[in-house]
Formats: structure tokens, C-alpha cells, sequence
């Protein structure tokens, strides 16, 4: 009878525990959250994005308790999200505020306050370097610094050329209360600030393929051009008792796109001609996170444009998919037992083989 | 990190029971709410777990089983972090608990006035099957629109012969809305309707709470000619307590390569073989 699990499943569990904490410490090789929060940069820009919590020690943590994974690092702060009071929203905060560090166009040759490179690994030729893995610590040459004309923390933007030309015609501001997910579920069809939420708290795999099917050929199946890529830090500010004097208390990175996308205009002319223009769709993210943040765009403008019964159209299909901890949960969820609705399905496939009962 | 006392904010279970009392208060209906993530993966019973978090007090007494079984792998996992986040006592026997979380199972045990059944939900959505669009579902409950879900079932006699819908058979509730019963078997149907306890169900990826109140209608769906049915274990005792006319686990015994059955509700079948003059 040792194989029937009445008893047993609570010693189980705890030397399955005990056997996952063993091996995530070889011993002499114990790194620090420091250590983490020093050299994986990236990956805590990645997973913070995916929480949707900005918290770069903690982010740290959550890599060196789920050994690099990052499904499980990104459900470990989600989990500890759902313990903190929310007891503030922020002001609103404008991206035209932010402290660029990197600013890319890839519409404009020449854009208004410069093209800034800042750090990327975009022109790196992608050749493994055991120099870098060996070598520790390198002595870093210093940078020269090169003078920018323009003050790094009130840079135009690009879509501001376009307007003028007429090419962009800019929607009336939307001031209302943006919706927000995290307290009240998304209902469909959805509102723009649910999407825009629910996309930058994608699983970054699963936002870029669907914004990669959008422009490939299921939906709008045509090259957006980027408008401006800009990663910088962006201040912060709250206002508890809403007297409009509010008090800053932080930057935080972010990244945002802002891609045009040629498109017919909604109304005709006089003449009953259709002009062309260009829309947008938009992306943000905490962090750098330039890959998704494009994808979010471009699946930004697929909500607001859809296109046939193209699946990246469809909110439903986008939002309900794209979470890491609902879609990573749903299907691991299949490893656990199922006997007692087996036992069912055998019942139900046994009658109709006209066996039924043993 | 210090926790909270059942591990959420105080915010956050408050809403939850605000969504839990419109849900007793509308059987069947699938409330909205604004699911939290849990340290216990969605799709593992975190709808199930919300409800727990947000009801459970000091003075609670917790069972969680999970396909009949208090020792079943996550029966065991949420057991422990409900008791380390909260510190209640906890117990297998089904009469001695305020709360009982499960999967897949309706205990055999009546429940009593007392109790709370919290059930976890995959797939709350019982018209799914037949329309993919939750906007579309949404109007379809609104208009009390229910022709996919009986000619779904009205299909399946035509091409098999019988309805084969298994576990998670749908049950239209005080004669008002269609709804999916968790992945409960057809077995454990019957045991909704007309309970004296409150069942509460909670969806946590799919972010929905619905109830079935105590003395609620609940008919599970099907055609005169065509009538409910549970799974049969009509000519089957269970090997090792003797009982009969319960839920059962098919097994196979390794010696002798035989099937042979055992009750799938352990604690209860621990209690009536602990019985004076049990069967065995």
C-alpha cells in the first residue's frame, strides 16, 4: 500500500523543501544581494517591470532567492506586493520632466536636443568575452564628458516636430482617474489605462512576441517607425492631502516609446478623400527595458486600432495572457494531482464505450 | 520580513469580504474582484486561498483538503502557510472545522450551519466552452442567455450517445444563474443544493468570487430523457474500510496488477473505520 498518498505528503513536502534550499548553496561560491544589485542590472530592470514594484533591494533578493529564475523571482515580489497597504498614488508625472540619460530616434536623423547614446549594448559585437568573466575588476577608463547644449532634464520631444507639421493631430488630454487593475479587475471591453497597466506589467517573452506578431503580419502587419526612445530618471512626487503642494520623494527609471504609426485618418476631407497621418502608440516601463517597451507600443496602438479578427487586436486575448504569474501559475498548476476529476473523465469515457462500471 | 496576520493587508482582505457578502447576496453570480498575488502560484488555489486569508480569525479552525485528502501535496502547502501567516489550529476531521478550504471535493461529511466551504476555481466562466469573449459571457448571464450550455450538453447525447461533461458539470443556482461548480465531481453536485453551511468559491487568475448560500436551489442541468448522472460505484466497496456509496479512488494493486478501490475522502474514512462496529 506504500504508494497510495493518504499519508505521508506533509514529510514529503518538507524534504523537498529542505533539498531545494540545500542546493542553492554551493559553498565557497555564496554571492550576496549586493553583489546582484551591482552586476545584474538588467535582469532587476526586467523583473521589476514584470512585478510592477520598484525596489531595486528587493528585486536583488528576489534573483538570489530564486537562483536566477525569473518567473519565480518576479512571483516572489508580486506575492510580497499583495502584503503592503497602498496608501498613495502619485501625482501625475510627465515624461518631459525626465532626467535623460538615453534618448534614441530612429524616425529623425537629427532631433531637437540631440540624438544621446547613453549606455547600450546595441552596437556591441555579441562575441563571449572570458576577459570579462575572469578578469574581475578592470580599471575603467574615464569618460570624456561630451558638452550637450540642451539641459538633460527639459528635452524636447520628437512627436512636438510632427505636430507642428501637421503630420500628428494630438488627442484632447484624458484627465480622468486612470483605472487601476491592481484594485479592480479588468473589464471588458477595457479602458486605455488597463491596457497600458496590464502591458507594462507583461511578461517581457510574452509582450514582445505579440507585438512582434502584430507588426510581422496578424494585425497591422507594417513597420511602426520610432519616434523616440528616451530612458532616464523621472521624478516622483506625492500630494497626501491634496493641497497641490506635493512632496517629492524619488526618481525612478523608466523607459518610454513614443512610435508613429502611419495610418488613414479617421474622418474624410471635404472632398470625400481619406488623408493619411500618423498615430501613436505608446509604451512605458520602470526600468530600461527597451525591447518590451517597443512591443508595448506597438500592441498600445493594435488595441486602439484593432484590425479584423486579428488575435492582437483583441484585448481579451492580449491581457488576459500576457502576466507572467497568472499564465507561468496556470500551467505549472498541471503538475498537481488531478485523480478525483480523472476519475471522472474516466467515468464519462468508459460510458460511452458502453463499459460502464468496471 | 515580519508578515501580516493571514498575510494580506487589512485593505485588501476588507475588499475581499465586501466582494464575498455581494456574492452571497447574488448566488451564483461571479463577482469581480481584484485578485492579489499570493505565495502560492496562481492557478494553485489562490482564489480558494483569498477567501481563506480574508475570513480566517484567531478563534477559526482550519482543514484544507485537496482531492479528498488532507495530505495531498497542496492540501499541505496551503495548509502551511495559511497556519504560519495566522497561527490557527488546525484539523483533518471535517466536524470539528469553521473553515474548510478544498479542491476538487465536497467532503462526505454534511457540512453544519457553522461551517464555511471555501471551493478553489480554475475556471469559474461555465459558459467558456461554448464562447471564448468574457464581454460576451458577461451579457449572456445578464439575459439569462443559456442555450449554448444546454445545447453543448444537447450535442453530446447526439454524438455520444450521453452527456459527457465530467467533473465541473454546470448547475443553474435558485433558478437564476448557470454556474460552474469547480472541478468538484458530478459526485459532489448534489451535496450544494439545499447545504446547511455557506459555500463560498473564489477564481483567483480569473479574479472571481461566487457563492452558494445555505438552502440554495442548485439543479445540476439536464434533459428529462436524459437525467443527471453521478459516477457510478454502485457494485464497489472500498478495500480498505468496507464502505460503500462514497466518492471512490480507482487503484491498482502492484502485486497482483488487480483494480481495486479505496474511499477518496480520507479523513472520513478514518473516522468511520475508527467507529466502534465499523464495517471492518
Amino acid at each position: 500500500m506504500g504508494y497510495v498518498a493518504v499519508k505521508g505528503g506533509t514529510k514529503a513536502i518538507q524534504a523537498s523543501v529542505r533539498m531545494y534550499k540545500d542546493k542553492q548553496h554551493a559553498a565557497g561560491y555564496e554571492i550576496e544581494v549586493e553583489h546582484i544589485k551591482a552586476n545584474m542590472n538588467q535582469l532587476i530592470n526586467q523583473i521589476m517591470s514584470e512585478a510592477s514594484l520598484y525596489d531595486r533591494d528587493l528585486a536583488a533578493l528576489s534573483i538570489l532567492q530564486a537562483e536566477g529564475n525569473m518567473e519565480e523571482a518576479v512571483f516572489l515580489l508580486r506575492a510580497h506586493r499583495s502584503t503592503l497597504p497602498r496608501l498613495h498614488y502619485s501625482t501625475v508625472t510627465n515624461t518631459r520632466d525626465m532626467f535623460v540619460e538615453r534618448r534614441v530616434s530612429a524616425s529623425f536623423k537629427d532631433i531637437p536636443g540631440g540624438q544621446i547614446l547613453g549606455a547600450s549594448p546595441d552596437f556591441t559585437h555579441r562575441l563571449l568575452d572570458d576577459d570579462q568573466s575572469f578578469a574581475g575588476n578592470k580599471t575603467a577608463e574615464a569618460y570624456t564628458e561630451i558638452p550637450h547644449t540642451h539641459a538633460l532634464d527639459a528635452l524636447p520631444k520628437v512627436i512636438d516636430y510632427l505636430e507642428q507639421e501637421g503630420l500628428f493631430s494630438k488627442k484632447p488630454e484624458d484627465d480622468r482617474e486612470p483605472d487601476d487593475i491592481t484594485k479592480q479587475s479588468i473589464e471588458f471591453p477595457s479602458s486605455r489605462s488597463e491596457r497600458l497597466q496590464s502591458l507594462t506589467r507583461g511578461q517581457t517573452g510574452a509582450v514582445t512576441s505579440l507585438g512582434y506578431a502584430e507588426i510581422r503580419g496578424y494585425g497591422y502587419s507594417s513597420h511602426p517607425n520610432i519616434g523616440e526612445v528616451r530612458v532616464g530618471q523621472q521624478p516622483v512626487h506625492i500630494d497626501p492631502f491634496d493641497t497641490g503642494d506635493a512632496y517629492y520623494i524619488g526618481d525612478i527609471e523608466l523607459t518610454e516609446v513614443e512610435a508613429f504609426m502611419p495610418a488613414d485618418e479617421d474622418d474624410m476631407d471635404d472632398l470625400g478623400n481619406t488623408e493619411k497621418t500618423f498615430k501613436i502608440g505608446y509604451g512605458l516601463t520602470f526600468g530600461q527595458n527597451e525591447t518590451k517597451a517597443i512591443a508595448m507600443s506597438v500592441l498600445d496602438y493594435s488595441l486602439e486600432h484593432p484590425v479584423g479578427d486579428a488575435a492582437t487586436s483583441d484585448d481579451e486575448f492580449v491581457l488576459l495572457h500576457i502576466d507572467s504569474v497568472e499564465s507561468t501559475g496556470f500551467i505549472s498548476h498541471l503538475k498537481l494531482p488531478h485523480y478525483v476529476t480523472f476519475q471522472s473523465v474516466l467515468d464519462r469515457v468508459r460510458q460511452t464505450k458502453g463499459e460502464h462500471g468496471q | 520580513m515580519r508578515q501580516n496576520f493571514a498575510f494580506l493587508d487589512e485593505h485588501s482582505k476588507k475588499e475581499i469580504r465586501r466582494k464575498t457578502l455581494k456574492a452571497i447576496s447574488i448566488p451564483g453570480y461571479q463577482v469581480p474582484f481584484a485578485s492579489r498575488e499570493l505565495p502560492i502560484a496562481r492557478g494553485w488555489g489562490t482564489g480558494g486561498l483569498q477567501l481563506t486569508l480574508s475570513l480566517i480569525g484567531q478563534a477559526d479552525i482550519l482543514k484544507v483538503i485537496d482531492q479528498g485528502s488532507d495530505e495531498s501535496v497542496n492540501a499541505v502547502n496551503i495548509r502551511r502557510l495559511i497556519q504560519d501567516t495566522t497561527g490557527v489550529k488546525d484539523t483533518i476531521h471535517t466536524d470539528a472545522a469553521t473553515l474548510i478550504q478544498s479542491r476538487h471535493r465536497i467532503p462526505e461529511v454534511p457540512l453544519k450551519p457553522y461551517q464555511i466551504l471555501v471551493l478553489q476555481v480554475p475556471l469559474p466562466e461555465p459558459l467558456r466552452p461554448v464562447e471564448p469573449s468574457e464581454r460576451i459571457t458577461k451579457q449572456l448571464h445578464a439575459d439569462k442567455e443559456y442555450s449554448g450550455a444546454w445545447l453543448r450538453l444537447f450535442e453530446q447525447i447526439m454524438r455520444y450517445g450521453s452527456i459527457t461533461d465530467d467533473a465541473d458539470y454546470p448547475v443553474l443556482v435558485d433558478g437564476r444563474y448557470v454556474m460552474a461548480p469547480s472541478p468538484i465531481p458530478r459526485f459532489d453536485n448534489p451535496k450544494l443544493e439545499d447545504n446547511d453551511g455557506l459555500i463560498l468559491l473564489g477564481a483567483g487568475r480569473e479574479k472571481k468570487i461566487y457563492a452558494v448560500p445555505p438552502y440554495t436551489k442548485v439543479a445540476s442541468l439536464a434533459f428529462e430523457d436524459h437525467p443527471f448522472e453521478v459516477e457510478s460505484f454502485d457494485d464497489v466497496t472500498c478495500r480498505e474500510s468496507g464502505l460503500t456509496g462514497v466518492y471512490m479512488d480507482e487503484l491498482i494493486d502492484e502485486t497482483t496488477g488487480e483494480t481495486y478501490y479505496m474511499t477518496n475522502d480520507t479523513s472520513y474514512m478514518i473516522e468511520e473505520m475508527n467507529k466502534e462496529g465499523s464495517v471492518k
